[in-house]
């Protein structure tokens, strides 16, 4: 079952065209890196699927049309994970992931119960009841992507889409939030379409690495066809080594052409 | 014992949580019970102090025998009564009224905008709603037109201060915003002024008006703004919740299932019934949608749900307050309120403005 097609797909941002003639398939059930230079077109790809921003030509998601649904019942379907959260000053943690019922919820009605119950849930899962009642903008990064991740959950989402989620934080949370997010959808069947900067994580995490240039894919493969030193070379305009390890193929910045001549 | 350790010793979650919401539900009780308070003893006190020299006892009396099954005599004379049923009571439950919406539309405008700075006087719909007062009252359309035209006055100020303001790039900049306010309000009151000189024989009518005031015109004013300003309040504390999400940005927001064109079309539209009505009857009263809306963010907390509705609250203690300062400052001559709220809102802008700096 497809998640996501589209099919010569444009998106227009002002004069420019952003996204030109894109097509592509993501399966249920997959973990999708999309990975490409700044400015290639990953975020507003990512809003183009979620109707943030109009677009022309085929799409679909889970079989409709975004543009078409309601905003809520498209949050019902997908949610987002952004790069930088905005976090209204003074909101505690548990309003914060409490946003999350949004799409479930009438247009005059606060939180029932049953509401709050799997806004808890979705707290303990992720081990956050310590922070419930800190206020959010105190939170570390990696604190705030975890809390951001739960927000996302409660919205019982079938596709993930993470923005570059964790390209502001340290290594070590890095991994942590790719942990979570892959343990959480594993277990309940989401598909995930990922912005990744990282080039090695994308190729740990994800099944498939779609490579985006000046909006539109120029690679789309298993991490180690698309995860290539001359492609690389000619699409980031970088000088990288390429290793293959168990866990998939590593990409290593090597500093100079002299060096990249190097055994 | 935490909440982790209940849940693996098999406790429910809920008969833990219960002494904790209690206390929680009470004290909230508690907040509103002392805010209600606070209200009920400024409209007292409103209705106390004046210059016509009626006894406290006798006022006091008089509003206790008003209350249904209580009969008092409170040795007020009808002349006396008069006075206090006619001309104080009305001035103090319009000032509640003006105060009320002017602070809620403060806050909506400042969860709508997402700048701590918009307020229904910077943004420039006072001046719009001015304008279309006075050109509905130099026409003498009637009296039912006045709110009407304000409203439309209202409406063009406000969308030409975000258009101009979006235009400029200043989507994001609290302070663009602000400066294309001052702009559109400086060109509205130009027009007004240019207006009221070619019907000068109501001059003095529109300038009291301009400076902002209460009115003793008996009930008709508080019923005339009375159905705008309850539908006003009731479609913004519908969306208490809303503005909570639209906190977080458009972005988000929409991610999160709110339609967010839409809902901030309705949430300005509302804002600007209520804010145009009320200038329509009051005049320009600057700043109270900025103090009154900050003070209780800082003392209760950034969340809507609690904001608008104390928002309400303590706009109408403060302009209530504010208006028998200006009654008694230079008793037996009036100040006009919008000096007095000026005089305290001027300063206190500064300090929002400190306080958000990283924002501007």
């Amino acid at each position: 079952m497809t998640v996501v097609e589209c099919r010569d797909l444009q998106v227009p941002r002002g004069e420019r065209i952003v996204i030109d003639d894109l097509s592509l398939v993501v399966r249920a059930g997959e973990w999708v890196a999309l990975v490409g230079p700044n400015g290639a077109g990953k975020t507003t790809f990512l809003h183009a699927v979620s109707a943030l921003l109009p677009s022309s030509g085929s799409l679909s998601v889970l079989d409709h049309d975004p543009r078409t649904l309601s905003r809520k019942q498209l949050a019902r379907l997908v949610a987002l994970m952004p790069q930088h959260p905005v976090v209204p000053p003074g909101m505690v943690v548990r309003d914060l992931v409490m946003l999350g019922r949004t799409p479930f919820l009438g247009s005059f009605a606060t939180e029932s119960p049953a509401d709050r119950a799997a806004v808890d849930a979705e707290i303990a899962h992720l081990g956050l009841e310590s922070l419930v009642d800190r206020a959010a903008d105190s939170l570390s990064g990696g604190e705030l992507q975890r809390v951001m991740l739960a927000r996302a959950l409660c919205q019982q989402p079938r596709l993930l889409l993470l923005d570059e989620p964790t390209s502001a934080l340290d290594i070590g949370h890095q991994q942590g939030v790719l942990e979570l997010v892959d343990r959480h959808r594993r277990q309940r069947g989401i598909t995930v379409l990922a912005a990744m900067h990282d080039l090695t994580l994308a190729a740990q995490y994800a099944d498939r690495v779609v490579l985006l240039d000046q909006g539109r894919v120029v690679a789309d493969g298993a991490p180690e066809d698309v995860l290539e030193p001359d492609m690389l070379a000619r699409t980031y305009a970088a000088q990288v080594e390429v290793l293959s390890r168990p866990a998939g193929p590593a990409v290593i910045p090597v500093r100079g052409a002299v060096a990249r001549r190097l055994p | 014992m935490t909440s982790s350790t209940a849940r693996a010793a098999g406790v429910p979650l809920s008969a833990l949580d219960t002494p904790a919401v209690g206390y929680r539900r009470l004290r909230r009780v508690g907040v509103w019970l002392a805010a209600g308070l606070v209200l009920v003893l400024a409209l007292v006190a409103g209705a106390l102090i004046g210059p016509a020299g009626l006894t406290p006892g006798g006022v006091l009396l008089e509003l206790v025998g008003a209350l249904p099954g209580i009969h008092v005599d409170s040795g007020l004379s009808a002349q006396q009564q008069a006075i206090l049923w006619q001309i104080r009571l009305p001035r103090v439950v319009l000032g509640a009224l003006v105060g009320a919406t002017l602070a809620v539309s403060g806050a909506a405008y400042q969860g709508v905008f997402r700048n701590p700075l918009a307020d229904p006087y910077l943004l420039g719909v006072s001046a719009g709603a001015g304008l279309g007062a006075t050109i509905a009252l130099t026409v003498q359309a009637g009296s039912l037109s006045v709110p009407l035209s304000a409203f439309i006055g209202g409406l063009l100020a406000v969308g030409a201060t975000y258009a101009l303001g979006s235009s400029v790039g200043g989507g994001r900049s609290s302070s663009v915003i602000v400066l294309a306010g001052v702009a559109v309000a400086a060109f509205f009151s130009a027009i007004q002024t240019t207006w009221q000189q070619w019907f000068d024989d109501s001059l003095l009518a529109v300038y009291s008006w301009m400076l902002g005031r209460l009115s003793t015109n008996g009930w008709s004013d508080v019923l005339m703004v009375l159905p705008y300003v309850v539908v006003s309040w009731v479609v913004l504390l519908l969306h208490r919740r809303t503005f909570d999400v639209l906190a977080v940005g458009d972005i988000e927001a929409a991610s999160l299932g709110i339609n967010v064109p839409r809902v901030r079309l309705v949430l300005v539209l509302t804002a600007t019934l209520g804010t145009t009505a009320v200038v329509s009857v009051s005049g320009l009263i600057g700043f109270v949608g900025i103090i009154v809306p900050h003070a209780v963010r800082i003392i209760m907390g950034g969340s809507h749900r609690i904001l608008l509705p104390m928002t309400m609250l303590f706009g109408a203690v403060f302009l209530v307050l504010a208006d028998v300062v200006a009654r008694s400052l230079v008793a037996p001559a009036e100040l006009p309120i919008g000096v007095v709220t000026a005089l305290v809102g001027a300063p206190f802008f500064l300090v929002v403005l400190r306080r958000n700096r990283r924002l501007t």
